[in-house]
């Protein structure tokens, strides 16, 4: 099942997909593979292709990734999507038509119009300013917890992989006791008793518990990998550990991180939303998609409060989500969905 | 069977005092549980030093630990640094409360979650099975609070511009209701409803997978040839065999869905566990919430404990000896 199966971080781990080293080329053999869809859908081409004779096309394993994922539409489409969004967070400055803090009474609780798109809290803040804004916050929160976390588990499933033994066993354990707690109620308990506020503290909080399915997807990758003779040529020929784990099995990894640290970012949205919700992730003033939801609440008339910064995250997510969907299928390279 | 879940039963014994240290450390070395009192004003060191007796806290960490654990389980754990109160109680009535939420939102859920995913693996790439499959992406997307919002402001202005109650928007009951399940079901309804739209979108993905695997395989392939109509195929040889992934999901779900249910209880202001465990960080006692994740973790390790016993029902190749 390689379907569009939306597949949660943390929750179900891939399978390792061990692929040769990506310095070797790999040859393509359009007319080897019968059943490939590329085969099914250019036979002018293919007719052509047999008329001069042979012809083989060698392509990398980079290239063939990146031929397939730019022909997984909805993950083009979702990455236009993004780009547009997060580049509005970006430039807030100039696409914000108001500041997120400048408040005009005579507008205060306003609905949705020409003048403000999204409407306006009690305050007379222009909503869509703060939501833009808002995305800032809650990008730059997500984007570290991705970066934290994937080397977080990259390092603790490199050497707890390559090494083996007490230290795997070690390290493994850590990872099931950080697996075996309920998730949000330690955030919770940790932002409260630790202090909260700062966007990078919850950052870092968030990190900390979502490092561990990288952590054993690259294990997994490591136990099978350092096994190989390649592995043994290099150590034969006087390779260090460094050089061999960064330089001969890391690379192999690449698909896998990517796509976990694509998702990350996705559930990093939604958790930080939820603890911001709480009161308990980034604190008001600074505009959090999270807190700008919790303003509305039980203000049953100005629905628009609630809306829109719910619609923004679930737009954001799914686009993620999508996007993490496309790049899985093209890094796999035994998947065969997408035509190369 | 039954010897097999009295032996189950020990072993859990271990991993709860595991785990109780496990908790102990973390929530004590995320700061002085005296904390927030001494910054309080109108606290006179006298208390404080009372409390510091009566809890033991100038003792050492295991030491600490140990009478802690005394407490939890002679003394249905204790009572609560401010105000001396019996934590037990209370902790009882939200964790009934919750789980009246978590049980009927799971059964819902699975329940549509199973008609949808396999009418969606029967007909696969139909127009049922896209809307299916949008559906539950959408639903992968949502953040769960936001979607109890959406609901309470919905059915909130029904309310008030027609006047029509058809779900209480907050809290579980009516001060004096005439019919007390019904007014219950009523209370319970938007809460249920926004954890199972989530449910049913991640459930309906395994059961369609396993449903799609299972349906491709070779001993459903014989029972088609020898003849048998395609709903004997799918009710009686293909279904038992799908569930069996999705049990395990559902029931390694009901300890996530604790935290799923916190915002949902803060939304609808529902008296459960998410709440009480909110108050509790809120007033900065380390007691009940040491008390709540410990009720917490018993309460995920018993559904694992159940998801294994459904295993063995469902796949008789399991066996338990």
């Amino acid at each position: 099942m390689t379907e569009t199966e939306p597949r949660r971080p943390g929750e179900k781990t891939e399978e390792p997909s061990p692929n040769p080293p990506a310095e070797s080329d790999q040859v393509s053999l359009r007319e080897a593979t019968p059943h490939s869809a590329a085969t099914l859908e250019e036979p002018a081409e293919l007719a052509a292709i047999y008329q001069q004779g042979l012809q083989i096309q060698a392509r990398s394993q980079w290239q063939l990734a990146r031929r397939r994922f730019f022909r997984h539409k909805l993950a083009m489409v979702s990455l236009l999507v993004l780009g547009v969004i997060f580049g509005a967070a970006v430039f807030a400055e100039t696409v914000a038509p108001y500041a997120f803090e400048a408040q005009n009474f005579e507008d205060s609780s306003e609905g949705p119009s020409t003048k403000h798109l999204f409407g306006t809290d009690q305050l007379g803040r222009d909503y869509f300013s703060r939501v833009v804004f808002g995305i800032r916050t809650s990008a730059r929160v997500a984007f570290l917890v991705a970066f934290l976390s994937t080397v977080l588990g990259t390092t603790v499933g490199a050497i707890s992989g390559y090494y083996g033994g007490w230290v795997d066993n070690l390290l493994m354990r850590l990872t099931d006791l950080v697996l075996t707690l309920p998730p949000l109620a330690v955030l919770l308990a940790a932002s409260a008793l630790l202090g909260q506020g700062s966007p990078y503290r919850v950052a870092i909080i968030l990190a900390l518990v979502y490092w561990t399915t990288l952590a054993r997807l690259v294990r997994g990758v490591f136990l099978s990998l350092r096994e190989k003779e390649y592995v043994e040529a290099a150590k034969a020929l006087g390779a260090s550990d460094r050089r061999i784990i960064t330089r001969h099995i890391l690379p192999n990894t690449v698909g896998p991180i990517v796509v976990n640290a694509t998702l990350i970012i996705g559930l990093a949205i939604l958790v930080e939303a939820v603890l911001s919700f709480l009161g308990f992730g980034v604190q008001p003033p600074t505009p959090a998609l999270g807190n700008l939801i919790a303003k509305g609440q039980g203000l049953i008339e100005q629905w628009w409060l609630v809306t829109f910064p719910g619609l923004t995250i679930v737009l954001i997510v799914l686009c993620i989500n999508f996007l993490g969907d496309g790049l899985r299928d093209a890094l796999d390279p035994t998947q065969r969905r997408v035509g190369a | 069977m039954f010897t097999y879940v009295i032996r189950r039963l020990f072993y859990l014994i271990p991993v709860l005092l595991l785990t109780s240290m496990i908790i102990f450390t973390f929530v004590s070395v995320s700061g002085d549980p005296l904390g927030e009192i001494r910054r309080l004003p109108n606290v006179s060191q006298v208390t404080i030093d009372n409390l510091i007796e009566a809890k033991r806290l100038d003792d050492p960490l295991p030491l600490q630990y140990w009478h802690w654990l005394q407490a939890a389980v002679t003394d249905q754990f204790g009572t609560t640094l401010l105000g001396d109160e019996p934590i037990w109680p209370d902790l009882k009535r939200v964790l009934g409360n919750t789980l009246q939420l978590i049980i009927a939102a799971q059964i819902l859920s699975v329940l549509l979650a199973i008609g949808v995913g396999v009418y969606s693996a029967i007909r696969q790439y139909s127009v049922f099975d896209y809307s299916a499959t949008t559906f539950s992406f959408v639903g992968f997307s949502m953040p769960v609070f936001w979607l109890a919002l959406i609901l309470q402001v919905i059915f909130t202005n029904i309310y008030l511009n027609y006047g029509v109650r058809i779900f209480y928007t907050a809290q579980l009951s009516s001060p004096n209701p005439e019919n007390f399940l019904f007014d219950r079901l009523q209370h319970l309804m938007l809460p249920v409803i926004t954890l199972a739209v989530i449910g049913v979108a991640q459930y309906s993905r395994y059961m369609r997978a396993s449903m799609l695997e299972v349906i491709n395989s070779d001993y459903v392939r014989t029972a088609r040839a020898k003849g048998l109509s395609e709903r004997g195929v799918v009710m009686k040889h293909a279904f038992r065999n799908a569930l069996i992934p999705l049990v395990t999901v559902v029931a390694l779900d009901f300890g996530a869905l604790f935290g799923g249910a916190f915002a949902t209880e803060t939304v609808f202001a529902l008296d459960g566990m998410g709440l009480y465990f909110l108050r509790a960080l809120a007033s900065r006692d380390v007691y009940p919430v040491m008390a709540w994740l410990m009720v917490a973790s018993v309460i995920v390790v018993l559904f694992n404990l159940i998801a294994d016993i459904i295993y063995g029902y469902l796949d008789p190749r399991i066996r338990y000896d």
